[in-house]
């Protein structure tokens, strides 16, 4: 592990919760790491989840996404989206699964749109297993100070971890 | 759904708070739109399936041999 890849913060679930929030993110850093190894309570297999930055929603998320289940590959995209939506474990899945996701933010201090790459894998002891990247787009210049991840129709489950790493190119 | 953390990266504070009414609405509109889109990605992809076939149907030739004319492995 580089010296330049420091533990911002975290937070690991001691109950169920709608959202959950990084905020006041130093812009010390040149790039952001989010790593979730994540569980929510709807029954899918692979539950949905809504990403933003700045506490906002306004439609200037775009994504490409490409994955596959163990059965079929797919891919998609959304542009100027109101969110990133993205992918964690579901309530379908093995007991005790949780997934492993990491996303990657370069340069989220600059005065550049954010761009950000992501890695999702929904283990299941199960052929309904799947895998997901993602290429993400916000098309706006502001720094990022905070991080939001959160899903209309279900929660996170007590169990859930979230850790943002900075890096520093030096 | 009525339950927010936030972690505040500077503090260190985490704070646990009930979701607002405002947040639920926007939360749910969110949940609309979501689902609007994913109707109206799959009934495209429908479409153009469709089409697809109908093509192949008029060439009279099949999705394999389609993919060989066009290079495809």
């Amino acid at each position: 592990m580089p010296s330049t890849y420091t533990l911002i913060s975290s937070n690991v679930l001691t109950s169920s919760a709608a959202s959950v929030t990084f905020s006041a993110i130093p812009a010390t850093y040149t790039d952001l790491v989010l790593r979730i190894s994540g569980r929510k309570d709807d029954s899918s297999v692979t539950s949905g989840v809504f990403f933003t930055v700045n506490g906002s929603s306004a439609a200037n998320y775009s994504l490409r996404r490409l994955g596959s289940n163990g059965s079929t590959a797919s891919s998609s995209g959304t542009t100027n989206n109101t969110e990133w939506y993205t992918s964690t474990s579901g309530n379908g899945a093995t007991s005790n699964t949780y997934n492993n996701a990491e996303y990657y933010f370069a340069n989220y201090a600059s005065n550049a749109n954010k761009t950000a790459s992501a890695f999702e894998a929904m283990e299941n002891n199960a052929t309904t297993a799947s895998i997901q990247t993602r290429a993400m787009l916000r098309s706006v210049t502001d720094a990022i100070t905070s991080i939001t991840l959160s899903d209309a129709t279900s929660n996170w489950l007590s169990g859930s971890s979230f850790y943002l790493y900075g890096i520093k190119n030096s | 759904m009525t339950t927010a953390i936030e972690v505040n990266c500077t503090t260190g504070e985490v704070i646990e708070r009930p979701l607002t009414a405002d947040e639920i609405a926007a939360n749910e509109a969110v949940a609309a739109q979501a689902e609007a889109d994913r109707v109206a990605a799959e009934a495209e992809a429908l479409v153009r399936a469709n089409a697809k076939a109908a093509l192949l149907v008029k060439l009279g030739i099949t999705a394999d041999e389609a993919a060989l004319l066009l290079g495809g492995n």
